[in-house]
């Protein structure tokens, strides 16, 4: 099968590439992640991250025929019909929206960024109990489709208006993970949280285009989040 | 990097609030009106004027164009704030959203003191 890979190195290159290998994958439904250490047998220069090869250390997002996934859990049945087949190339190129270090490997720094400004980690300013703070089931039921973020930045990288305020709009995962510490009954500092999203860019540059939900590779719903904020940021001020 | 705020609520909740509402008058209206039209096909000069110039009406016309100028001012605010950053125009960004920012505030300005003096300015 034929790959279209997207090559750029900028201490050689004076622009970005798309380069194109031939594969052999014996008809077989292989990972878009195999592939690559397919081409990299033939093209040691190629560069790419990968670690745990099984969807949760998030280090393979890219984007895969023109959507954003995690190469080690896209078989190429899934990509597009007809990649499979050799029919139709499977076309890679590195997740939209960042500086590219080299090849498939982008600059997540400020993707990191806006993770950091939503404070990632419970806060409490009550004595801390002796043993730990407990949660009903129904309180940690809350968290369900939340913590489950493996911040692989496939959703940011597809939503439009991170592009163009990366800086500035936190982005499907720093809210989804913004959320996920609002709901956490053993988290108290809801209102310091709150109003340090009530700007006009950093949560309601949001305009529902869904892109994050259609991508996200663990089945989340970043969208459902940023409403429910919107709904206590609604409720706190009115 | 987008760092001159200047939204109407100067504040996402109000901004989005207003938005919303803004939309249900449009919606309302338009709905309204065309009910109107339809169940008045036969319309001449003196109804239609009589019917404009009664006080809900004039209410009704004010509502509305304020709500589309708020709506409207929002609207290309955010637009401008996506599409006339330094990822297009580089540094000179920050002046070529103003100037834009800055007609369309004049527009709709004038299309406000305009409208009232078409609803009001008869009486
Ligand atoms: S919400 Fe999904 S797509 Fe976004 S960073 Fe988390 S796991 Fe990745
Ligand atoms: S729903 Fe919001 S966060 Fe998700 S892609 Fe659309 S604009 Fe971005
Ligand atoms: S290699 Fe870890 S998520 Fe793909």
């Amino acid at each position: 099968m034929k790959v279209s890979i997207y090559r750029y190195n900028p201490d050689t290159d004076r622009e970005p590439t798309m380069k194109e290998y031939e594969v052999d994958t014996q008809g077989k439904d292989l990972m878009v992640l195999d592939i690559l250490a397919l081409v990299k047998e033939q093209d040691e220069s190629l560069a790419y991250r990968r670690s745990c090869r099984e969807g949760v250390c998030g280090s393979d997002g890219m984007n895969i025929n023109g959507k954003n996934g995690l190469a080690c859990i896209t078989p190429l049945s899934e990509v597009a019909p007809g990649v499979k087949e050799g029919k139709k190339p499977l076309v890679l190129r590195p997740l939209p929206g960042l500086p590219v270090i080299r090849d498939l490997v982008v600059d997540m720094g400020v993707f990191y960024e806006q993770y950091e400004k939503v404070q990632p980690y419970l806060q409490n300013d009550q004595p801390a109990p002796a043993i730990e703070r407990l949660q009903t089931p129904e309180d940690r039921a809350k968290l369900d489709g939340l913590y489950e973020c493996i911040l692989c930045a496939c959703c940011s990288t597809s939503c439009p208006s991170f592009w163009w305020n990366p800086e500035k709009f936190l982005g499907p995962a720093a809210l989804l993970q913004s959320y996920r510490f609002l709901a956490d009954s053993r988290d108290n500092a809801t209102e310091e949280r709150l109003s340090r999203l009530d700007d006009p860019f950093s949560l309601f540059r949001c305009h529902g285009i869904m892109n994050c939900v259609s991508v996200c590779p663990k089945g989340l719903n970043p969208t459902r989040a940023i409403g429910h904020i919107r709904s206590m940021l609604l409720e706190r001020g009115v | 990097m987008v760092t001159s705020v200047t939204s109407l609520g100067r504040n996402g909740l109000y901004d989005w609030l207003i938005q919303r509402v803004s939309a249900v008058v449009i919606a309302v209206y338009v709905i309204g009106m065309v009910g109107y039209l339809i169940c008045n096909s036969d319309l001449d000069y003196a109804t239609w004027s009589a019917f404009m110039g009664s006080v809900p009406m004039r209410i009704a016309n004010t509502l509305m164009l304020f709500s589309v100028a708020a709506h409207t001012w929002i609207g290309l605010w955010s637009v401008t704030t996506d599409y006339l950053t330094s990822l297009t125009f580089g540094k000179a960004a920050t002046s070529v959203r103003l100037v834009g920012q800055m007609a369309i505030a004049l527009l709709l300005l004038v299309y406000i003191l305009w409208g009232l003096l078409t609803i009001w300015g008869g009486a």
